[in-house]
């Protein structure tokens, strides 16, 4: 099985070569998701998936240049050809697959937790904040708790201060930094709610050579240990590795 | 046929909260975006008839007061008509979600506001004012001087002479531009949950579904044309209503007159 | 940008903040007001070329010409900005490419449609994968000042056409008098006297232009206020020096005086640009004019 991976890989490496001459790969991010991917105080782009893409790009032999976009329109941008990849911490899930490819994942799947501000709110009927257009606001939805959506993240972690909320579902790397901040004031509560396949790097359907070229790459990561370093790196002792 | 019967019985007052509880996950036929979209334009026209109405008369009384002679009624006014005129409805609602989030904790008869059916009317309901007392001042500066005077001679002052001369006078000069206004606000109802106010349990307006169909099937050119096409349908609604309203405001003018305005009011809008 | 800024977590106040204001990021801040202007100041000919030309049609004799005029009037007034700016610029870019992939690549044999992808030669992509981040950035801004064009000259268009038709009859008709072709006339008289009348209906148009700026982040520019939200989010010290916590309040407040400013300084202006428009006009405000300078 190993055996077979490492010949493609090698394949779609040298393949990745012959991409390299005709084109810049552009990879498209939303720069505003830490600790994936966030501007930094210099004004460039940091993150993960900055670091993942750029070792990506390196053993793919290609050349890389990072492009922001708007998270709603990520996608139809991606099929539009104005970018060629999406790396911003998208989970794989079947709906977004019916329209673009993804690369294997180079995340594992985490649970999502609720926060709230104290241990004996009830999840199961209480109101839940979660930002518009998650996975998150969709898996509420069709719970019976009352579904409160707000237009970016910051204003769900403020509906809960101000009691707007009862709680808040997010991605776990996301909510993590703004727990360890808040000095015991955000406390993670009940059950974390399995949601997607993963975070994979997105591409356009018609594309599957690039989506070959990344994931040999992503699989040279995987096989090395370079990958979990990275997640170690940037999500902690506790995250989960491949 | 019969199943978009069902959806539109399905989805009809979905954003009122009333029919199917789940939104459409999969599929989404033309049928269901139609149908959820245009129950979102419930949204839209109750903030903007309700804005509209009740923003008439404050406009009124901050045109009355603008054009005031007493320094006490001319400043508040005019710094009214200034801070909601000079900055972005976007950052409008951004602080008046903040504040009544804040007065909310002070005392319980707030607690609505922090909704967007009271607090994004609010919020439209002032901009209006503004905008409208604008247009409302300039009218009552172009009123012809003989009006006046001819109410004066006829032994009329002070409520009945603004009644029955001064306020129709303003009415007829500034309805083109007050037209326009009314299509500008009703437009901006977009904004408020796009921007401003959260959605409880996915009921949204017109917009806000309209994204939500983008959102799950990653092409813009089906939902977004759709909400143009209703918006379209809507305007063209509001021009014909203005337009009765501004021929019922001329009509003691002579035919002829009253003819060229019509016409001219038509092509201009 | 300063020497101290070495190591925030250990300064003042007063330095933090004057290092804090000047990282990086901030100076995007600041780049993306003078983004803001320039596009306003390109926008504004641009949009008033395409009112222009939208009056123009809808005046004409010929029938086809007066309804297409009418039906862009109607339509592109008819639609908020936010919705048309939601999927009007991915449409306008994928329009040109298309046409410069039937020019530049006629022997392509594959579809440019594949289920949703929308694919077109290399050579066909505007501006070229290859090109620097600048051209991309670049070819953005000319979208969005495009498309703020088109919906902004509706409206525009709207204004042009009630004011030529404001403009007094006997004026054009002292033209024909005098045997000017009816070119000359319109181009002679009508276009100079119509300004005075179509001046109060533009500068309520670009204010309200003014306030769409916010909406650019829809097209794809990074403009004031998505850096408001996004230095005003509360910010962890991982991915800081600088940590802080909500403060989207302060950053709209310094957004709330910028346009407020903006605001003022256009309306004096517009305010003098009216005075002048108004000398010696058959109007109520030139007869005053007129008898302010008897007196």
């Amino acid at each position: 099985m190993k055996k077979t991976i490492l010949a493609t890989a090698v394949l779609a490496l040298s393949a990745g070569v012959g991409l390299a001459q005709d084109r810049t790969v552009r990879m498209g991010t939303e720069g505003a998701y830490a600790p994936y991917n966030f501007t930094n105080d210099a004004g460039e782009i940091d993150g993960f998936e900055r670091e993942l893409g750029d070792e990506l790009c390196n053993r793919a032999e290609l050349t890389c240049e990072w492009v922001k976009n708007d998270w709603d329109s990520i996608i139809p941008n991606l099929v539009s050809g104005n970018y060629d990849t999406i790396m911003a911490g998208m989970t794989v899930t079947d709906e977004r697959e019916m329209v673009i490819d993804f690369t294997q994942d180079y995340q594992p799947p985490t649970p999502s937790p609720y926060v709230a501000l104290s241990e004996d709110v009830d999840l199961e009927t209480g109101v839940i904040a979660a930002q518009t257009g998650t996975l998150q606001a969709a898996f509420v939805a069709e719970t019976p708790a009352t579904l409160i959506e707000f237009a970016t993240f910051d204003e769900t972690i403020a509906a809960l201060r101000s009691g707007e909320a009862d709680a808040v579902l997010a991605d776990l790397e996301y909510l993590a930094p703004v727990v360890e901040d808040s000095s015991g004031e955000l406390l993670f509560v009940g059950d974390r709610v399995p949601l997607g396949k993963g975070i994979g790097m997105g591409v356009r359907k018609s594309d599957s050579d690039l989506r070959d070229t990344f994931d040999a790459a992503i699989s040279s990561m995987k096989e090395d240990g370079s990958l979990n370093e990275l997640l170690i790196k940037w999500f902690g002792e506790n995250t989960a590795t491949y | 046929m019969t199943s978009c019967l069902h959806t539109i019985q399905d989805y009809g007052l979905r954003s009122l909260g009333i029919g199917e509880r789940l939104l459409p996950r999969e599929g989404f036929t033309l049928c269901e975006q139609v149908t959820l979209i245009g129950s979102g334009m419930i949204w839209n026209i109750y903030f903007g008839v309700l804005a509209l109405l009740a923003g008439f008369f404050l406009a009124t009384a901050l045109a009355l007061g603008k054009n005031a002679h007493s320094r006490w009624l001319r400043k508040p006014a005019e710094w009214f008509i200034f801070l909601f005129r000079g900055s972005p409805l976007f950052i409008q609602f951004f602080f008046a979600y903040f504040l009544f989030l804040s007065l909310k904790s002070v005392h319980p008869f707030f607690a609505p506001f922090t909704a967007a059916w009271a607090g994004a009317l609010v919020v439209l309901f002032l901009n209006t004012a503004a905008y409208s007392a604008e247009i409302f001042y300039g009218a009552l500066q172009s009123i012809p001087k003989g009006d006046i005077q001819a109410a004066d001679a006829l032994g009329m002052s002070g409520w009945s002479r603004f009644r029955r001369i001064t306020w129709p006078t303003m009415l007829r000069l500034a309805w083109p531009a007050y037209t326009n206004e009314a299509i500008f606000l009703f437009h901006a109802t977009t904004l408020v949950f796009f921007s401003g106010f959260p959605a409880w349990q996915q009921r949204g307006d017109a917009l806000y579904y309209a994204s939500y169909f983008a959102d799950k099937t990653f092409n813009p050119f089906i939902p977004y044309p759709i909400l143009a096409g209703f918006f379209i349908l809507c305007t063209l609604g509001i021009i014909a209503l203005f337009g009765l309203i501004n021929r019922r405001l001329n009509r003691h003018l002579p035919q002829e007159a009253r003819q060229k305005m019509r016409l001219r009011f038509n092509l201009i809008r | 940008m300063f020497s101290f800024c070495a190591d925030p977590a250990t300064l003042d106040r007063l330095p933090w903040f004057a290092c804090y204001l000047t990282t990086g990021v901030h100076m995007s801040f600041y780049v993306a007001f003078a983004k803001v202007v320039v596009l306003l100041l390109i926008t504004a000919p641009v949009a008033l070329a395409f009112g222009f030309l939208g009056a123009m049609a809808a005046r004409a004799h010929f029938l086809p010409v007066s309804l297409l005029g009418k039906t862009y009037i109607t339509i592109v007034r008819g639609v908020p900005d936010i919705a048309f700016f939601l999927f009007f610029v991915i449409a306008l870019d994928q329009g040109v490419e298309w046409l410069r992939h039937k020019v530049l690549c006629s022997d392509w044999d594959q579809p440019v449609r594949q289920g949703s992808d929308f694919v077109v030669c290399a050579q066909a992509k505007l501006p070229l994968n290859s090109a620097a981040q600048w051209v991309h950035e670049t070819y953005g801004f000319a979208l969005a000042i495009i498309t703020f064009s088109i919906v902004f000259g509706a409206f525009a268009a709207n204004v042009i056409f009630g004011a030529m038709r404001a403009v007094p009859h006997t004026q054009l008709e002292t033209g024909a008098a005098y045997g000017m072709s009816r070119h000359q006339i319109f181009r002679r008289i009508l276009i100079p006297q119509m300004w005075v009348y179509a001046l109060p209906g533009l500068s309520n148009l670009w204010m309200v232009l003014i306030k769409a700026t916010p909406l650019l982040f829809l097209l794809g520019i990074e403009d004031i206020v998505y850096w408001a939200r996004e230095l005003g989010g509360t910010k962890s010290g991982r991915f800081t020096s600088y940590p802080h916590g909500d403060w989207r309040m302060w950053y709209f407040l310094v957004l709330l005086v910028f346009y407020l400013c903006f605001t003022r300084v256009s309306e004096i202006l517009l305010e003098r640009i009216m005075q002048r428009l108004t000398r010696g006009q058959a109007t109520a405000g030139g007869e005053a004019q007129r008898k302010a300078g008897l007196l």
